[in-house]
């Protein structure tokens, strides 16, 4: 076969010196484009960068570089003592704090086996499912304004407003929380917290079905996710995915579920997976389904909390169980607790005689689920990537760590 | 308290004879009244574009997103949009060192010409009507197109690939729209059997109001509105078709390099294309600056609200009602993708509009 002649291409550059110089590339492909979408692209969900390769509109291959948030987490908790590592692990997963202090402190407290009060227990699930679904309401909101809906992104934040100001009077502040310190908590809950948690759940059952019909309903929304991004769920697994995206995939794996921790093994829930008949199972309709679904299991979580949790003794104490200096036996131990986007555990090894972890690895949900977004992007086109990329719901902070 | 112990002669009356009077008001042998006369609406469309469609859009999705949008700037935040101007008239005019600088500063100049110059033709009042071209529906439609050109030079010249990405998406949603829009025009065209602006509004004029129009004078003419008023959403890409700015998708489309007054050109010339798209529907198939009360009896509703003025508050009125719709979608819908918005204009819009075209050429011959 007669091979086709090279594409040759002039372009003018301008040298440094301010004249015009011609250059011509040879051998250059005219058919193939290379995109550079991010790290200041509105629809990255913050500093992801995807170099894509493009043909006309569709992607013929999508390459995520990382790093542009990498804070040195690992390296830092290598420097602080075990409480102090608490707040690093907040700024890791900025928008489910109270779920990654969790994960952290299971870790630990595996490492101390300590017991822990059961009242302390019922206040770390409540205020970690109040973050899980405001996590969930972000991510529901910043997808539909990849879709380019703006107003379901406006009301999601106006119902998560509420819960971050329940946190607020838990633990004293918005987003960052320390709230959960291992072996208790910072603080009871103020008195009438049940009283404002209830209002706020009989508040926001029926906005969600607002905005159920507001966007999950919404025929171009179902047309722009039903069928994108599809991942079966045998190449799920072994990408290793969890959470929300896993379930999508109709797989049921839920840790609360599978690897129960605190008091989860005592309440009722359901792990929600796609059933296919509203979307075709492992596409990013599933994903946004399997979220707005959370959403209304883990109210529900959360009143049978309030029904079972034990009330505050006289003098309760949620700190009256921390040790006062947190120095373990040499030994490793892994903890990890279901997040809103996955499973997140943390490896640590201790050395028995520093009060500072000699290693502490945090396995990252996004990062993890964020890797198949090569296999999942090809052949797609450029506003099906946007909407992939929305339902993997990453958080950079995660991902970087 | 009755108005006319203040006005003894109806307000219409006086405003007719008024603008009557001035239009015959000649300086040094030019029609300086008329001059005037047609001059005020379209300062008046200047000022709305300025500030109430912006001010309007942003006041409406912040009701309907639970805020209270501008509050700040004035009454209510009513100065808002002037105050945003003036920052973007402070700002420094960025030029990309390697965009094509002719096309760069060409595109938005362009864009905005083709988007006011549309206003020429619009009747706002049996007076006020800049051009009366015995062709004016065919110009409208025609000037419109003119858009696609300094959409396509600011794509190009920005030396951008979003931006270029924006510009072509854009040429090939407009050209494809402009189809049923126009197939959708013509059957309105030929209800009236001209292309005047102005006649079209003399021939909706009548004293049972609303029932002249002629979205009510053929039992199919709703389907070309419907038609219309979608293709006229995607021409100026308005939600859910505007993914030639996709903000999610490609930043900010074809304008992503474009900053200060030139990006204020661009937002301006979005906003006049909206009224200008309004205001012809309203003038096809609303009846344009008729009132739309009727007569009843011996209340002569539809006699008391004509005359120069209410003729142009009734188009303005109109016009302003479907830019509210418009609004109403953007803050509603998400955007469809590009393949899904070319099946819509080919393959419902288009054929849909060639049978609407079909049965009101029936209905017009034989009824």
């Amino acid at each position: 076969m007669q091979e086709l002649p090279k594409a040759e291409h002039r372009s003018v550059r301008v040298t440094p010196n301010g004249k015009n110089r011609v250059v011509i590339e040879k051998d250059l492909s005219s058919e193939e484009m290379i995109l550079n979408m991010g790290p200041q692209h509105p629809s990255t969900h913050g500093v992801l960068r995807l170099e894509c390769k493009t043909d006309g509109e569709v992607v013929v291959e999508a390459e995520p570089y990382l790093g542009y948030l990498h804070r040195c987490f690992e390296k830092h908790a290598e420097m602080v003592d075990y409480p102090g590592i608490v707040p690093f692990v907040d700024r890791m997963d900025y928008l489910a704090a109270m779920n990654s202090e969790f994960a952290y402190c299971i870790a630990v407290e595996k490492l101390l086996d300590i017991e822990i009060p059961r009242r302390v227990e019922f206040l770390r699930v409540i205020v970690s499912e109040l973050n899980r679904i405001a996590s969930h309401l972000v991510a529901i909101g910043t997808y539909a304004i990849d879709l380019g809906a703006f107003t379901p992104f406006l009301f999601c934040f106006r119902d998560r407003e509420h819960i971050m100001s329940l946190l607020e009077w838990a633990s004293g502040a918005r987003m960052l929380y320390n709230y959960i310190w291992i072996g208790g908590a910072s603080y009871d809950f103020p008195k009438g917290m049940q009283k404002r948690i209830d209002e706020f759940i009989t508040y926001f059952r029926p906005k969600a079905l607002e905005l159920q019909r507001l966007l999950t309903e919404n025929e171009i929304f179902v047309k722009r996710t039903r069928g994108i991004g599809m991942m079966p769920a045998d190449v799920a697994v072994n990408y290793g995915w969890s959470g929300p995206m896993l379930r999508g995939s109709g797989v049921e794996w839920d840790l609360r579920r599978n690897d129960p921790y605190s008091i989860y093994p005592e309440l009722d829930f359901k792990v929600c997976v796609p059933d296919g008949r509203h979307s075709d199972i492992g596409d990013s309709l599933s994903r946004h389904l399997v979220r707005a679904y959370e959403m209304e299991e883990s109210l529900s979580i959360i009143e049978q909390c309030l029904d079972k949790m034990p009330a505050a003794e006289e003098g309760f104490n949620p700190r009256a169980a921390i040790p006062k200096r947190i120095r373990p036996k040499a030994g490793e131990v892994y903890g990890r607790a279901e997040n809103p986007r996955g499973e997140l555990g943390f490896y640590i090894v201790s050395d028995g005689k520093s009060t500072k972890p000699v290693r502490c690895k945090a396995r990252s949900s996004c990062f993890v689920n964020l890797s198949a977004m090569k296999e999942m992007s090809m052949g797609q086109l450029i506003p099906d990537l946007v909407a992939i990329i929305g339902s993997i719901d990453i958080v950079l902070g995660e991902v970087d760590r | 308290m009755m108005l006319s112990n203040y006005f003894p002669i109806p307000m219409s009356m006086s405003l007719n004879s008024w603008s009557d009077a001035l239009s015959q008001w000649y300086l040094f042998g030019l029609p300086l009244g008329l001059v005037v006369i047609a001059a005020i609406p379209l300062v008046f469309i200047a000022l709305y574009a300025l500030t109430y469609g912006v001010y309007g859009e942003r006041k409406i999705s912040a009701f309907m997103q639970d805020r209270l949008g501008p509050m700040e700037v004035g009454k209510w935040g009513i100065l808002q949009t002037l105050a945003d101007i003036l920052k973007l008239l402070q700002k420094e005019d960025i030029v990309n060192t390697n965009a094509d600088k002719f096309l760069f500063v060409v595109g938005p100049g362009i864009l905005f010409v083709g988007s006011f110059m549309a206003f020429a033709v619009l009747p706002f009042g049996p007076a006020f009507i800049g051009a009366d071209l015995n062709v004016g529906l065919f110009y409208a439609i025609g000037i419109v197109a003119l858009e696609v050109v300094g959409i396509l030079a600011a794509g190009w010249g920005s030396n951008n690939k979003w931006a270029l990405y924006g510009a072509i998406r854009s040429v090939a949603q407009i050209v494809s729209y402009e189809i049923p829009a126009a197939i959708a025009i013509l059957c309105g065209a030929m209800m009236a059997g001209t292309l005047s602006m102005q006649q079209f509004s003399i021939l909706q004029q009548g004293e049972y109001g609303f029932l002249h129009f002629f979205l009510f004078q053929n039992p199919i003419a709703w389907l070309p509105f419907i038609i219309y008023f979608i293709a006229s959403l995607a021409e100026t890409n308005r939600a859910p078709f505007d993914i030639p700015e996709a903000e999610s998708e490609l930043v900010a489309g074809y304008f992503t390099e474009y900053s200060g007054m030139k990006f204020a050109v661009i937002f301006l010339a979005e906003y006049g294309s909206m009224f200008m798209v309004s205001a012809i529907i309203s003038v096809v198939f609303l009846g344009g600056w008729n009132s739309p009360l009727p007569n009843i009896g011996s209340f002569a509703l539809n006699d008391w609200t004509t005359g120069p003025v209410w003729g142009a508050a009734w188009i303005i009125l109109k016009g302003f009602f479907f830019i509210f719709l418009q609004m109403w979608l953007r803050w509603t819908l998400p955007r469809l993708r590009v393949d899904q918005l070319m099946y819509v204009c080919w393959k419902v819009l288009t054929p849909f509009a060639f049978v609407a075209f079909v049965l009101t050429a029936v209905w017009e011959i034989y009824m």
